[in-house]
């Protein structure tokens, strides 16, 4: 099989003065950041009113689509509310170690032809490292609040999320001997080259690894905290779990955190298992050269940004629909399934395709 | 824990399902809703009705209704009449912040003040403006839907099933005279009056003949003359002789016209009817004998004791007298019962005397 | 009291959660912990208003819960003993909210057994009716808030959909949504509007069309079933002795019902379908509210065919006075048993009006249906034992 490392170029942010593109890059990442997950919120709102026989927003702006500016607004103008026994610096800082790590998750992220910060050889390790660093600021926050259930939430959510680790890792560790890289747009090359076994049908990851994709999907839910797996929120019991005692921009961070999350998630699935910025399998982006995804002009840039964004949207897309269809696992239900289903099967698909690499 | 089954399938499909169909949401204040005329949105009073009887008040459970009031003298409506006080409402509000629209005043008022109506939107921004006044209560009366009709199986309302009972025992009633009617005729006729009501039921069944009423005249209404001058001379009012008399000469010219028409169409108890400018007590009982035929076999033509005037001054019956004070009845209820006796009984000397020519 | 069935194949209590792997929990007892005695409520969004539970928590899991109620108290019986008849029928509505209609039936039901009256068929068969659907709407609304507790979101807008339209069809009737005041002692206040059955049974098809959603969405789900199926189970013996009633009661798989045993109205004329459960743990009470709900439908078309007509009401004096003496008169509140103990000296207010309401014996049991269970579980059995808290304190 073809396991040729393709040389990539550079981000398309790369000028020849150094603080420009940093400055660019930076600029780049916190507006894709704060634009994408309010759209993500805006189809979560309008999908979940809808199957639930429901509108959703329809005052703020037409149809609702301003309703998020409108509350982001809102949470900038709330009164910062910090419980008397709160350990007061903790409770500060928890909001920004939750975030940042997931701000930074994107800067490694293709999001089309050029379209990344940065091309680190070990894309996937750092993006999986840094976004497990989220944990610390959910047990930060959880602790410092200074109540019950909030410890409860946070205690759980730390033991769910060190639990989904191991899964989520395993079926990326798949993906990486198959592609023989770790290097994000290299494993979307990789997929554009991929052949089934003798035959001259291009297909992407998603078809030999079906079993990778979903341990990998609700892996990623579970660490977002996502329903069917939010136990640490749960909030017909905890009320909001680790979040309960943030009010305002503290409590706006950890949402945005949560949103941005499942848009890095989607789009790292996009990556992994879905071909990237491709269109179908076989097909090239119009104006590109490499491969058909790389070089490409500015007919291709878009379109592959466009492409990018409708997989992470259908990809959210199906994490609201799971979690408008289902209830909450129990969390020993939970652990159980991770250790004892999950761990299981990501192995023996990692040892499948290990398998089938050196066959094949 | 086992994996995805089945179960969890179906259930994305029905969530896909509602996602596809359109929402059950209306969006109000763009979309009124669709309210039924039962629907307790605000208690509405119709002020002319109250009569401050207090019972709205009384029975509230949670004593919302706040009722002022102050009594009146009301002089007599005739001479020698007692005066008469009457309950004034001053004021009559219901705290709506108190009430728990249960309907229990709407439904013991005996004179139908109270009423709902499905009107709700009056929500204030503070809990004292929910107290609302007189003014504002009858507003909503406006908004009162009238009731729904009942369901099939329902018994009618009471009111409904009395108006019912009393027009179909009318009609048995014109029926059994008919027959009665019918029977008569073929008697000799007693009166000139009842020959021609006899005659008019008799054909009933037939072609119904021009009446009276079918007519239209164009001619620019003048007075009768004649009538006018008995009844002057009788001591009528001017205006109310005028009338008469305008009323006697239309009937003079439908008469004329009726005659002129058809000849001998008309039923001949008509149109001599119209043509006799008989005493007023007469006319008026032939005239709506004739036309209305059966009723007129109903009711023999007869002046009735309110159409006499008496004149001179009034004295009790002595008789009735004695026997309502032996009875143990005071002396003021005897003396006007009295009274009353005696005139009833000149009223119908007179009749009597008057009917005999 | 009445004949009970004999529980059938009640399986009993001593599956923990959790035990069908061999995985022995052996708690904290290795480590040095302290219990937390946690305070759920009583302003919780799991408890359904206000009920405070004290639990004593080993980590996750609860040692003893012990519930604390009166929040809600409102001093319905003494203020029973100052309103006459009508105003008692028209604040009974209100102790229990999500069954209206069926309360003020239990007082009319107890005021006609002690006045000795006549109430006209086309009366009765009205009450039953409304009260039907008044127990659909009851049931609807703990089917919705069970399954928000668990985490599923979606049933409650289902089910408060299908509540909209049965609430539309009893406001044209009765003029409330909520509270109905439609009762009187000797019949109802006011006929059918015109078009209600033709539109009750359009409505009865529509609810019957959207049922299966539930069995699918929740029911048949593999989550639901986890979190529910084998936790909190009630023993039979137990809930007798607490005086547990309703689907609570039916689910240990014991049928009893007053409809059944002790009818009133014309239950005993048509065919009344009590579903059982086998287990008496919270899946099967859900279960039996599910078939609860399509046994009332199935009623309410047997009594759309059985509709007579006649007059809907008695004359009623100017002031309803109850003669001296007592008298109990006992309806199926959709909660469980309703019992209204009313004693009169023979004036216009009553005496004594005891209530004998479903939800305080239902939450009696609570204690032994948390002991040992975990936090989550607490949620999922205090959403599966039926209980508002209205009528728990009055």
């Amino acid at each position: 099989m073809n396991s040729e490392l393709i040389s990539l170029g550079e981000s398309l942010a790369d000028f020849d003065n150094f603080g420009l593109s940093v400055l660019v890059k930076v600029l780049a990442i916190l507006a894709v950041f704060f634009v994408v997950p309010l759209v993500v919120g805006y189809m979560e709102h309008k999908a979940m009113a809808h199957q639930q026989s429901r509108l959703g927003p329809m005052e703020a702006g037409p149809h609702g689509t301003l309703q998020l500016v409108a509350d982001g607004i809102k949470f900038a103008q709330k009164e910062d509310i910090i419980p008397t026994a709160a350990d007061k610096w903790v409770f500060a800082m928890a909001p920004g170690v939750a975030l940042v790590p997931g701000i930074l998750v994107f800067a490694v992220i293709p999001f089309g032809p050029g379209l990344w910060a940065i091309d680190l050889e070990l894309g996937l390790f750092y993006a999986l490292a840094i976004g497990s660093f989220s944990t610390l600021g959910v047990l930060m926050g959880g602790w410092a609040s200074a109540n019950k259930f909030s410890l409860i939430g946070g205690i759980r959510a730390a033991a769910q999320l060190i639990a989904y680790e191991l899964p989520l890792i395993l079926a990326a560790a798949a993906v990486v001997v198959q592609a023989g890289t770790m290097n994000l747009a290299g494993i979307v090359g990789a997929q554009a080259t991929f052949m089934i076994e003798g035959t001259s049908i291009n297909v992407w990851y998603v078809f030999p690894q079906a079993l990778g994709f979903a341990i990998f999907f609700i892996a990623a839910m579970a660490e977002l905290a996502r329903p069917p797996f939010d136990m640490p929120i749960a909030d017909s019991e905890l009320v909001f779990g680790y979040m309960t005692e943030y009010s305002g921009i503290k409590f706006a961070m950890f949402l945005l955190t949560e949103y941005g999350g499942m848009v890095s998630m989607s789009a790292l699935i996009s990556v992994l298992y879905l071909g990237g910025w491709q269109i179908a399998p076989g097909v090239a982006l119009p104006g590109c050269a490499g491969a058909g995804l790389f070089d490409c002009g500015a007919l291709g840039v878009v379109m592959g940004l466009g492409v990018m964004l409708g997989k992470i949207m259908f990809l959210s897309f199906l994490m609201v629909w799971a979690r408008v269809t289902y209830p909450r696992l129990r969390e020993d239900q939970l652990q159980k399934m991770s250790w004892l289903v999950l761990i299981p099967l990501s192995l023996v698909n990692l040892a499948i395709v290990a398998v089938g690499k050196v066959v094949l | 824990m086992t994996a995805p089954g089945a179960g969890l399938l179906k259930g994305l499909g029905v969530t896909l399902k509602h996602m596809l169909k359109p929402a059950a949401t209306q969006q109000y204040p763009h979309v009124r809703p669709d309210l039924a005329p039962r629907t307790r949105g605000v208690i509405a009073l119709m002020t002319e009705n109250c009569t401050v009887c207090m019972l709205c008040a009384r029975e509230c459970p949670d004593w919302c209704i706040y009722i002022d009031s102050h009594k009146e003298t009301v002089p007599a409506a005739k001479e020698g009449g007692r005066a008469r006080t009457r309950n004034m409402l001053d004021r009559f509000a219901i705290d709506f912040s108190l009430c728990m629209y249960c309907g229990i005043c709407v439904e013991v008022c005996p004179f139908d003040a109270l009423h709902w109506s499905p009107e709700f939107e009056y929500a204030e921004y503070r809990i004292g403006n929910l107290l609302h006044e007189m003014p504002r209560l009858r507003e909503w009366a406006d908004t009162v839907p009238p009731p729904p009709a009942l369901d099939e199986g329902a018994d009618l309302p009471k009111e409904v099933a009395d108006a019912l009972d009393k027009a179909t025992a009318a009609i048995e009633a014109a029926d059994q005279a008919k027959a009665a009617a019918e029977v008569e005729a073929a008697k000799p006729a007693a009166t000139p009056a009842a020959a021609a009501a006899a005659a008019a039921a008799a054909d009933g069944g037939a072609p119904r003949a021009k009446r009276a009423a079918d007519i239209d005249i164009e001619v620019a209404v003048e007075i009768d003359q004649e009538t006018y001058d008995q009844l002057i001379a009788e001591g009528k009012s001017e205006r109310m002789a005028r009338s008469k008399a305008k009323a006697a000469f239309v009937r003079k010219k439908k008469a004329e016209m009726l005659a002129a028409e058809g000849g001998g169409e008309a039923a001949p108890a008509d149109a001599a009817a119209l043509a006799d400018p008989a005493a007023p007590a007469e006319a008026e009982a032939a005239a709506p004998a004739a036309p209305a035929a059966e009723a007129a076999a109903v009711e023999p033509a007869r002046p009735r004791l309110a159409d006499v005037e008496l004149e001179g001054e009034v004295q009790i019956d002595q008789a009735t007298y004695d026997r309502l004070i032996a009875e143990g009845t005071s002396e003021r209820v005897a003396r006007s019962k009295a009274k009353a006796a005696w005139v009833k009984a000149e009223k119908q000397k007179m009749i009597d005397e008057g009917g005999a020519e | 009291m009445s004949d009970l069935a004999t529980p059938q194949e009640a399986i009993r209590p001593g599956t923990a959660p959790g035990e069908d792997i061999a995985l022995e929990f052996r708690g904290t007892a290795d480590f040095d912990t302290s219990e937390m005695t946690l305070s759920i409520g009583p302003a919780h969004p799991a408890t359904h208003g206000v009920l405070r539970i004290v639990m004593d928590m080993d980590g996750e899991r609860v040692v003893d819960a012990r519930p604390v109620i009166g929040y809600m108290h409102r001093g319905f019986e003494k203020l029973a003993e100052h309103r006459d008849y009508r105003q008692i029928m028209a604040l009974t509505n209100r102790h229990d909210w999500l069954s209206g209609f069926n309360n003020e039936l239990g007082v009319a039901v107890t005021l006609e057994k002690i006045l000795q009256m006549e109430v006209p068929d086309r009366a009765q068969w009205i009450r039953m009716l409304m009260a039907e659907w008044g127990r659909i709407l009851n049931h609807l609304m703990f089917v919705g808030s069970y399954a928000i507790e668990l985490g599923a979101i979606t049933p409650m807008f289902y089910a408060f959909r299908e509540r909209e339209d049965i609430q539309h069809l009893m406001e044209s009737a009765t003029g409330g949504r909520l509270h109905f005041t439609y009762n009187q002692p000797g019949g109802v206040k006011i006929d059918l509007p015109k078009g209600f059955l033709r539109q009750s049974d359009e409505l009865l098809k529509l609810v019957r069309s959207r049922l299966p959603d539930y069995f699918d969405l929740v029911l048949g789900n593999e989550i639901f079933q986890a979190r529910t199926v084998g936790i909190g189970p009630l023993d039979p013996a137990l809930a007798l002795r607490y005086g547990v009633t309703g689907p609570t009661l039916q689910a240990c798989g014991i049928a009893e019902d007053s409809r059944v045993t002790e009818p009133y109205l014309k239950y005993g004329e048509i065919d009344v379908e009590v579903p059982v459960g086998r287990n008496g743990d919270a899946f099967d009470r859900f279960y039996v509210l599910l078939h609860r709900i399509r046994a009332s439908l199935d009623m309410i078309e047997q009594i759309h065919d059985a509709m007579p007509s006649g007059p809907v009401n008695v004359k009623l004096p100017k002031m309803v006075k109850a003669p001296e003496g007592h008298v109990y008169g006992r309806i199926e509140n959709p909660l469980g048993q309703l019992g209204y103990y009313l004693q009169s000296s023979g004036s216009k207010t009553p005496w004594r009006f005891k209530m004998r309401t479903p939800s305080f014996s239902n939450v009696q049991v609570l204690p032994h249906l948390l002991r040992g269970t975990l936090v989550p579980d607490m949620v999922a059995v205090l959403g599966s034992v039926f209980f508002v808290v209205g009528d728990v304190d009055r």
